[in-house]
């Protein structure tokens, strides 16, 4: 009854191609980031920021990224661990031999090293299809991994291979602290979501999906797979590239490269996976899927007053993790995203379902 | 259907929000709050484990025996971290909610990325037999305590005791690594010496966790080092020594550092592990010492040990996590000497841990004669003890095979102060002044 969108006519052009064209849509989405921004800063615990919500929304970005490729494109990754450690490292090079550099710039120039580098391994695609891409992407991960492992001049030679991010400042502002940590990735996650959904929505996106649903169909309608499939490699990896700074710069502090190997990879598949492919809100929903629910589980027991061992509460995170994965793929394989799409379908109908 | 589902999400969310409410609102006013990071699941668990009930142990021992500290009771709360540095990071954010005055990540990875966060938050990070070699400079870093030994003294005393052996001009040394922080510590100083004894490095990462050492040990059976370092932790230190017997790499040339020297490492081998030697951190398996007679009657015997075994009590990790355990404890004390007897902050236990210092008579007050050497930490050594010896695995026990090395620091201090000069350029920190600190 009331998410019904009869009576709002669409008398203009602009009206009918904008982001949002129901009205409640609208104002929901303008109330959450209202919320997000606005309210939470004050109401939320260091603790949901440094643990919870900062690491969720960088990881959202990431999924969001590998989204595109995987998503949009139809481009099966499994690199993406790789392409955030080319973010994070360039990033740290560029912070640490130009020390003067702003904090956009160097996360901007980092995305784009992650770009080069993404679109440099996305070259196979066009000749190598589905799970066969999968390994050409896992051999980039295995190479990256040992790429930052194993030459020095990227860690700025450190001894132990693990490097520290230099203090985030943004012309003058510092970003220390978990409120400034959090609404700095937030703005940022934001406008790449902006981004991205627009992108998404354009020609380029719609060539993204051609290519998905069909190459060759696609090729006879006049879209260029090298154009299409290479564009879904460079700007996947310019998110998965600028999310993997933010990890390492904003969430982790000090990193080595066992903080971008394959497991990354997987988890942020699993992400786009369940949370559902081809949607942005997917990406959202995955990665909350991912990075809350086992924090959330591991801690169940304690805040219901159940008293058990460590070890016990960690295996039971894992079965549980484990079932509801599985559980909400047979509920709905096209993911969370898709859930969220039903329901809203049914609450257009409700409370006169036909 | 998907009403069914959305009511399943929001109950979970409930569920989850309640439970991060309720564990800010434990904090007690009246305790010190110590926690303690733990691996009791996954590759690293066998290992992790007993190193955990020993910590955990202690914590409870002190409560038990002399009723807290001072008077003062311990609060304790294990947080699971699968040796996963994302994960550490997680639950040090949930921990620094009950304000805790010192952290023992027991990861060296861990330790890197808490290194950045503790200064800020006032938390002292007692890194025992582990953490970042250089962090002994306590100019640079002020709130890490790499106590008992770093990795760059263990590489240091693990080189004197083979070059008794006999000159290592010309000689090869392997260093088997796990390919972390915590592996790659070592080299720069195994470098250092490699050019000044005049052996070969051969340096052969394995990757986490392990399990697949195949091709370095075939490399290792091609090259025949004279001697193998062995830096592993987890099941690659038990993988190592079966790889080791496959391709018949003599045990006695085998090395290990001390988190490679244990009993999880040697028991899968048995037997054929016989005559493997490792690094021992001042301590052994000794398990008949004061302390442990304690253990047992306010502990074992009243059904509150951690442990799931009598036997793991005194084993080398359980001593290890036990003496960790003591040094966050003593810290506390020598700080409350300063401050008063109450509950205590971070900084008050930063300047405790500081000025600990451990003569023969304090340690054999606390029973633990013989397995704790002498340590005076200061401003200008965040250590405090550089000692190790080497004992032998017989295929049941652990036994010494060497006297007391002291790691050379007209070697190290260099190193160490050049290194730590480097971080505080690259972070912007500047040193304080050690003969000013009080």
């Amino acid at each position: 009854m009331i998410y019904r969108e009869t009576g709002q006519f669409k008398t203009t052009y602009a009206s009918d191609v904008q982001l949002f064209p129901i009205v409640q849509d609208r104002v929901v989405v303008i109330a959450f980031l209202a919320f997000a921004f606005c309210v939470v800063p004050f109401v939320a615990s260091d603790y949901l920021f440094r643990a919870i919500l900062t690491p969720f929304l960088i990881l959202s970005l990431a999924a969001l990224g590998l989204n595109i490729l995987v998503g949009y494109c139809g481009q099966l990754s499994l690199g993406t661990g790789g392409f955030m450690a080319v973010g994070a490292y360039a990033a740290y090079n560029l912070a640490v031999r130009m020390p003067d550099l702003n904090l956009i710039v160097v996360l901007v120039l980092a995305g784009l090293c992650s770009t080069v580098v993404g679109a440099l391994f996305g070259i196979p695609s066009l000749r190598i299809k589905g799970f066969y891409l999968a390994v050409t992407t896992l051999a980039a991960q295995f190479f990256l991994d040992w790429l930052f492992a194993r030459v020095g001049w990227f860690t700025n030679y450190s001894s132990s291979g693990s490097v520290a991010a230099p203090p985030l400042a943004l012309f003058g502002w510092h970003v220390e602290g978990p409120v400034r940590k959090y609404l700095f990735v937030l703005s940022i996650v934001c406008v790449l979501a902006l981004l991205a959904k627009n992108l998404t929505r354009g020609a380029i996106g719609r060539s993204w999906m051609a290519i998905r649903d069909m190459d060759v169909a696609a090729e006879v309608i006049g879209i260029r797979p090298l154009h299409a499939k290479l564009t879904a490699f460079a700007v996947s990896s310019f998110y998965v590239g600028l999310a993997g700074a933010l990890w390492a710069f904003v969430y982790l502090g000090a990193w080595e490269p066992l903080a971008f190997d394959v497991n990354r990879s997987f988890e942020l598949l699993f992400m786009v996976i369940i949370g559902g492919l081809g949607s942005i809100l997917g990406s959202f929903l995955g990665a909350a899927f991912i990075v809350i629910l086992p924090i959330a589980l591991n801690r169940l027991p304690a805040a219901l007053g159940i008293p058990l061992s460590t070890a016990t509460v960690s295996e039971i995170e894992l079965m549980v993790f484990g079932a509801l994965i599985v559980f909400f793929l047979i509920a709905e394989p096209r993911g969370l995203a898709r859930l969220w799409a039903i329901g809203k379908e049914k609450l257009r109908l409700w409370p006169f379902p036909h | 259907m998907t009403k069914l589902f959305s009511m399943k999400g929001l109950a979970l969310a409930v569920a989850a929000a309640s439970a991060l409410a309720a564990a800010q609102a434990v904090a007690q006013s009246n305790e010190i709050f110590v926690p303690a990071l733990v691996y009791r699941t996954g590759p690293y668990a066998p290992n992790g484990v007993p190193w955990a009930d020993g910590f955990v142990d202690y914590l409870k021992l002190v409560n038990e025996r002399d009723g807290g500290i001072n008077g003062v009771k311990i609060a304790y709360e294990e947080c699971e971290t699968g040796y996963a540095t994302d994960r550490g990071v997680e639950c040090y954010e949930r921990l620094k909610s009950r304000k805790p005055v010192a952290f023992s990540p027991l990861s060296t990875g861990i330790t890197y990325a808490l290194t950045e966060k503790a200064p800020g938050d006032h938390i002292v990070l007692i890194t025992a037999g582990y953490g970042r070699a250089d962090s002994v400079d306590g100019s640079v870093f002020r709130w890490n305590f790499p106590m008992l030994g770093t990795y760059w003294d263990g590489a240091d005393i693990l080189v004197q005791h083979v070059k008794k052996k006999g000159p290592l001009k010309g000689k090869k040394i392997a260093l088997v690594y796990h390919d972390s922080p915590y592996g790659k510590e070592p080299i720069p100083v195994l470098e250092e010496l490699a050019k000044r004894e005049g052996f070969t490095l051969l340096k052969l990462p394995v990757t986490h966790p392990g399990v697949e050492q195949k091709a370095t040990w075939l490399q290792i059976r091609q090259q025949r080092p004279d001697y193998v370092f062995l830096w592993g932790w987890g099941v690659m230190n038990s993988t190592a020594i079966k790889e080791a017997i496959a391709v018949s790499y003599p045990r006695l040339q085998m090395y290990g550092v001390w988190w490679a020297a244990a009993e999880p490492d040697v028991l899968p081998a048995e037997q054929a592990a016989k005559g493997y030697n490792g690094l021992a951190l001042g301590h052994s398996a000794e398990n008949n010492l004061p302390v442990h007679k304690d253990m047992m009657r306010f502990l074992y015997d009243k059904g509150k040990g951690t442990a799931a075994k009598k036997e793991e009590v005194g084993q080398v990790l359980y001593n290890r996590g036990m003496i960790s355990a003591m040094l966050t404890v003593e810290s506390i004390r020598t700080a409350m000497g300063k401050y008063g007897k109450g509950v205590m902050t971070g900084d008050q236990v930063r300047w405790g841990a500081e000025h600990l210092k451990l003569d023969p008579a304090r340690i054999k007050q606390l029973g633990m004669e013989g397995i704790v050497q002498p340590l005076a930490a200061s401003c200008s050594d965040h250590g405090g003890s550089h000692a190790a010896s080497i004992h032998t695995w017989d295929g049941s026990h652990w036994s010494y095979t060497s006297d007391l090395y002291h790691a050379d620091y007209k070697l190290l201090r260099p190193m160490v102060q050049e290194s730590a000069l480097r971080y505080a350029k690259e972070k912007g920190i500047q040193p304080v002044d050690c003969s000013r600190e009080k």
